[in-house]
């Protein structure tokens, strides 16, 4: 009953609107680890889904082992077992160094993240009618030349609310990696309540996954409108809303709605 | 050098179990126009799709303007040729389809300048002046920058046509391209396909409109059941129709 009791609004107080400079770190690891994850899994989504509809039996196979093993085992297995059995280096880019610990989270996330995006990508080139392809290849497109410019443009439409989800879960999933000895948004908080014992450190990290989330809510919904938008629009090419759907600067900065 | 621009021998075609095709032969030559009719499920749209290797055939040959169309001899068999020369061979070959399949993501301009652009590799300015003359000519010059989204189903189909032809192809294949249309449509879309024929295209066009047959076609020819039972001028299927099924599939839709 402590908790109740005696809620200490301080230590809230503190960590959401005083952070210091090593929370600001932390926050920094969730974001770029959540970023960086999310596209090398969309990537890695793209080849499986394109093996997955591959002439080449042993593509398809191997693109469905990939998704069996790694929708069908916890990510924090998979992450312990990148972790143990993988001695992966340190990035160093000069300014920007990113730990061993960061290096192992992002290559278990974005392989556990490429396995559900297989799916949701192949859904959406799947929702493309054939007629789009065969268009394509009797102007003597190739097939990636097809797939590039013609299908992947127009399934984008269908693939990003989805892809906005699998972010949103993204972001919280990073936590996990406090496991392996990340300093991330968790480990932050984790480390305030060892000192402590105040389980209002949970509260006001809680508090800042929802700020993460929240924003991306708003930046997803910015992209969808803007994809919708194209389908009415005159003034810009569907490619131009594309980049101004993905390139928020570039949008702000010639004044699109 | 023969003048024939496609030659068809002995094509057949499987779908599982179901022979669609079961031997067709056909020669048109150069500036001819031939029309394809009969019934659904008749197989003259596998047929025409065969042309340009959107179906693989079964056995026999398809060859335009002399090169053998899919697939290529080894050891005197034949085996399918690789996805960069079918690519090639495609461009030669003009496809106008049913469901007029434009590019949904981009302009009317951009959808007729993709493949000059992307496969023959155009200078930008040069293929949009060329794609402006072609689309002039379908009566589209106003409609540049106008989505597909935004165009009547006629107005699709003419861009679909200016397309096909900014590849100056050597044959034109239409597949029922007003079957999809309305009534008051069609007729704006023939006569952007009359012209052209009477320009000297050689066209392939199943249809069912007997009108641009008569008006545009060279020859008719006349499939059932996965073969051409008949073939001759328009004329002879509007005067004298030999085939009992020919007969049949006339009076419904005449």
């Amino acid at each position: 009953m402590h908790g109740l009791v005696a809620f200490d609004w301080h230590v809230i107080w503190l960590r959401v609107f005083h952070p210091n400079g090593v929370f600001a770190r932390a926050l920094w690891v969730t974001i770029y680890v959540s970023i960086i994850s999310q596209v090398a899994g969309v990537a890695l989504g793209l080849i499986a889904a394109l093996m997955r509809m591959s002439q080449f039996p042993p593509f398809r196979w191997l693109s469905a082992i990939y998704v069996w093993i790694f929708r069908g085992t916890p990510v924090l297995v998979q992450l312990f077992f990148i972790y143990t059995a993988f001695n992966l280096p340190i990035i160093n880019l000069g300014i920007w160094t990113i730990p061993s610990e960061a290096l192992t989270a992002i290559v278990a996330l974005s392989i556990n993240e490429g396995a559900y995006m297989r799916e949701i990508i192949r859904a959406g080139i799947d929702s493309i009618d054939k007629g789009q392809m065969e268009a394509a290849k009797s102007l003597g497109m190739s097939y990636g030349q097809a797939m590039r410019r013609i299908i992947l443009p127009q399934a984008a439409r269908v693939i990003i609310p989805p892809l906005g989800n699998e972010f949103n879960n993204m972001m919280k999933t990073t936590s996990l990696a406090y496991t392996i000895g990340l300093y991330e948004l968790f480990a932050d908080a984790e480390q305030g309540y060892s000192q402590t014992f105040l389980s209002e450190y949970f509260i006001a990290v809680a508090f800042w996954y929802l700020v993460l989330t929240t924003a991306w809510t708003f930046v997803q919904a910015w992209i969808e409108r803007r994809l919708a938008a194209s389908e009415r629009a005159d003034d810009l090419t569907f490619r131009e809303q594309l980049i101004a759907a993905w390139n928020p600067v570039n949008a702000w900065a010639r004044g699109a709605r | 050098m023969s003048d024939v621009v496609m030659l068809a021998e002995d094509v057949h075609k499987s779908f599982g179990r179901l022979e669609v095709l079961k031997g067709v032969s056909l020669e048109v030559t150069k500036g001819e126009t031939v029309c394809i009719i009969g019934p659904s499920g008749s197989g003259k749209t596998t047929f025409i799709r065969c042309i340009n290797h959107l179906e693989k055939i079964g056995s026999g040959r398809v060859e335009v303007n002399g090169q053998l169309i899919g697939y290529r001899q080894r050891n005197g068999k034949l085996v399918e040729d690789s996805e960069r020369n079918i690519a090639r061979q495609r461009t030669q070959i003009g496809m106008v389809f049913q469901r007029f399949n434009l590019f949904p993501h981009k302009t009317a301009l951009e959808n007729v300048i993709e493949a000059p652009l992307q496969v023959l590799g155009l200078p930008k300015e040069h293929a949009v002046d060329k794609a402006k003359v072609l689309l002039g000519r379908v009566g589209l010059a106003d409609k540049l920058d106008t989505y597909p989204g935004k165009l009547s189903g006629g107005q699709q189909q003419r861009v679909a046509i200016a397309r096909a032809l900014a590849m100056e192809p050597a044959l034109m294949l239409f597949d029922e391209p007003t079957s999809a249309l309305d009534p008051e449509v069609t007729g704006e879309v023939l006569s952007v396909m009359e012209e052209l024929a009477h320009a000297g295209m050689t066209m392939i066009v199943v249809t069912h409109e007997m009108g641009f047959a008569r008006e545009a076609a060279d020859r008719v020819v006349m499939m059932d059941d996965g073969l051409i039972i008949e073939e001759g001028t328009p004329e002879h299927f509007f005067v004298a129709p030999e085939h009992e099924r020919t007969k049949q599939f006339l009076s419904k839709i005449l």
